[in-house]
C-alpha cells in the first residue's frame, strides 16, 4: 500500500483553527455522548410507557401501542430524521415552523428526539416481552391483594421486568450510541462526523477513521461492562441471574 | 395543511425512483443479504469449528464489525476497498471501485456479522444427536454440514433470517452519505431539484413503510407455516 501514513495529524492544528485534529475528534465524541444519552432517556420513558400499553387487557391500549410500534419500526432511521428536520417545519403553522427552523443547535435536538423515537418503539418490544414473560401467577397475587392495575404494574410487574430485559436494554442502548452516527446527514458533527470532516481537511482518511473506531470500541466497552455491573447490583436472589 | 402540495412532482418522477433508485436498493439488499449469509455461515462454522485461533478470529471480527456505527463502516470500506483492490490484483495505484461495487461489499461484510450470529444460534438449535447420527453412517464434516445440519438450522432460522434482511433493506438508505442514488438518494435528488423536500421525502417514507409492513406481515405468515412441529 503506497499510503501515506501521519500519526501526527491529531496534533496538527484543523483549518478551523479552533485546535488540533484531536479536539475535533473529542470534541465530537462529546456530541455523541449527550446526544445518545438525550436520546435514551426520551426512548426509555416512551418506550416503558407504550410497552405497558401493549401488555394491558384494553383493546384501545393494544391497537395504539401496536400502531405506535410498526410506525417507528418500519421506517429506515435515516427517513425519520429527515420527516423530523425537512417536513415537520413546513407541515406547522408557519411561525412554528420558522421557529423550528431557526432554533439553534436544530440538527441536535432533532437528532435525539428523532433517535429516541425510533429507540423508544425497540424498547417497548423488549419491555412487553419481558412483562409477557412474567409467570401469570404474579399478576394474579397483585389483584388478589386488592391491588389496583397501577400498583399491580408498579410494585410487582416492573421491577422484575425490568430486570429480566436489562440485558437486551444494553444493546438497545449500544444501538443508540451507534444510531448518533445516522445524524451526520442532517448535520449533526459527532464522532463519525468528526473523523469525515478530519479526513476531508487532511486526506489522513485512515488515521481519523482509525480514531474513531478505537473510541467506539471504548465507549462499547464502558458501557458493557457497566450495565454489568448494574445487572449485578439489581439481581433478586433466588433467580438464574440473581446471587 | 395539503393545499400548496404538488403531488405531480411524485408522478413525473415516478420512473426515475423506482426503476433507478429502487432497484439500485432491492438489489443491493438481495445480494448483499445472499453474501451476508454465505459469509456469516462460513463465520458461524469458524467459530463452532473447535479451533481455538479460527473462533477467536471470527469472534473478533463480528465484535468489531458489531460495535461500530455502520455509518463508519460506510465510510471505511469506501475509502478501503480500492486500496485492497490495489494489494488484491498488484496494481500500481489504488483501483477505480464504482458505487454500487462499494456498497455491495460494505453491506455483505457488515451484515454477515449479524447473520452470522443468527446462524450459529441456529445449529446450536441442532441437538447433538444428529451430527452424530451423520457421523455414524460416514458422512464427513462437510457432508454433515451440508446435508444434516445447515439445512435445518436455515430452516429454523428463516424467520429471524428474513427480518433482519428487512432491517438491511432498511439499513441501504444510509448509503445515502456517499451521494449515492438508492431509492431515499433518488428521492432526495428531485427533492433538492424542485424545491420540493415535503412531497418527496414524506413519499419515500411511505415507500418504505409499506414494503416493510408487508415484509414482516409475510414473515409472521411464513413463521407459522414453516414451524416444525415437534
Amino acid at each position: 500500500m503506497n499510503y501515506h501514513w501521519n500519526w501526527h495529524i491529531f496534533f496538527e492544528t484543523d483549518p478551523g483553527g479552533t485546535g488540533t485534529y484531536l479536539d475535533m475528534l473529542l470534541s465530537g465524541l462529546w456530541l455523541t455522548i449527550e446526544t445518545a444519552i438525550c436520546a435514551w432517556i426520551i426512548a426509555l420513558i416512551l418506550g416503558s410507557l407504550v410497552g405497558v400499553l401493549r401488555t394491558l387487557p384494553s383493546k384501545a391500549a393494544s391497537w395504539f401501542s401496536f400502531a405506535y410500534i410498526e410506525f417507528f419500526r418500519n421506517m429506515p432511521l435515516l427517513v425519520q430524521l429527515f420527516l423530523w428536520f425537512f417536513v415537520l417545519p413546513e407541515l406547522l403553522p408557519r411561525t412554528l415552523g420558522l421557529w423550528l427552523k431557526q432554533m439553534p443547535h436544530a440538527p441536535f435536538y432533532t437528532a435525539a428526539v428523532g433517535i429516541g423515537l425510533f429507540m423508544s418503539a425497540r424498547v417497548a418490544v423488549q419491555l412487553a416481552a419481558g412483562i409477557g414473560s412474567l409467570p401469570r401467577g404474579q399478576k394474579m397475587a397483585g389483584t388478589a391483594l386488592g391491588l389496583t392495575t397501577a400498583q399491580v404494574y408498579r410494585y410487582v410487574l416492573l421491577p422484575m421486568a425490568f430486570r429480566i430485559v436489562l440485558p437486551p436494554l444494553t444493546s438497545e442502548f449500544l444501538s443508540t450510541i451507534k444510531n448518533t452516527s445516522v445524524a451526520i446527514t442532517i448535520g449533526l458533527i459527532e464522532l463519525t462526523g468528526a473523523a469525515r470532516s478530519m479526513q476531508e481537511f487532511s486526506f489522513q482518511v485512515f488515521e481519523a477513521f482509525t480514531a474513531a473506531t478505537a473510541i467506539y470500541l471504548v465507549i462499547n466497552l464502558i458501557v458493557v461492562v457497566a450495565m454489568r455491573l448494574l445487572e449485578r447490583g439489581v439481581a433478586v436472589p433466588g433467580y438464574i441471574t440473581g446471587k | 395543511m395539503f393545499s400548496n402540495f404538488d403531488f405531480d412532482v411524485i408522478r413525473r418522477s415516478l420512473a426515475y425512483l423506482f426503476f433507478d433508485g429502487m432497484t439500485f436498493t432491492l438489489t443491493l439488499t438481495g445480494l448483499s443479504a445472499f453474501g451476508g449469509l454465505v459469509f456469516g455461515t462460513l463465520i458461524a462454522l469458524m467459530r463452532l469449528s473447535g479451533y481455538r485461533l479460527l473462533g477467536r478470529i471470527a469472534g473478533l471480527y463480528v465484535d468489531l464489525m458489531r460495535s461500530l456505527p455502520l455509518v463508519l463502516v460506510i465510510f471505511w470500506f469506501y475509502f478501503l476497498v480500492p486500496y485492497l483492490g490495489q494489494w488484491l490484483t498488484g496494481a500500481s495505484r489504488p483501483i477505480r471501485v464504482g458505487a454500487f461495487a462499494s456498497s455491495f461489499i460494505t453491506f455483505t461484510m457488515f451484515e454477515a456479522a449479524y447473520f452470522s450470529e443468527i446462524m450459529r444460534a441456529g445449529i446450536q438449535s441442532i441437538s447433538k444427536g444428529q451430527p452424530a447420527a451423520a457421523y455414524a453412517l460416514g458422512l464427513n464434516y462437510r457432508q454433515t454440514m451440508r446435508y444434516v445440519v445447515l439445512p435445518q438450522a436455515f430452516r429454523n432460522m428463516l424467520p429471524v433470517l428474513l427480518t433482519q434482511t428487512i432491517v438491511l433493506f432498511q439499513d441501504t438508505s444510509l448509503v445515502y452519505v456517499l451521494s449515492i442514488p438508492d431509492f431515499l438518494g433518488a428521492a432526495s435528488k428531485v427533492a433538492q431539484r424542485d424545491g420540493r423536500l415535503v412531497e418527496m421525502y414524506l413519499f419515500a417514507a411511505l415507500v418504505y413503510f409499506l414494503i416493510s409492513c408487508f415484509a414482516s406481515f409475510g414473515v409472521r405468515r411464513l413463521q407459522t407455516r414453516i414451524a416444525i412441529v415437534r
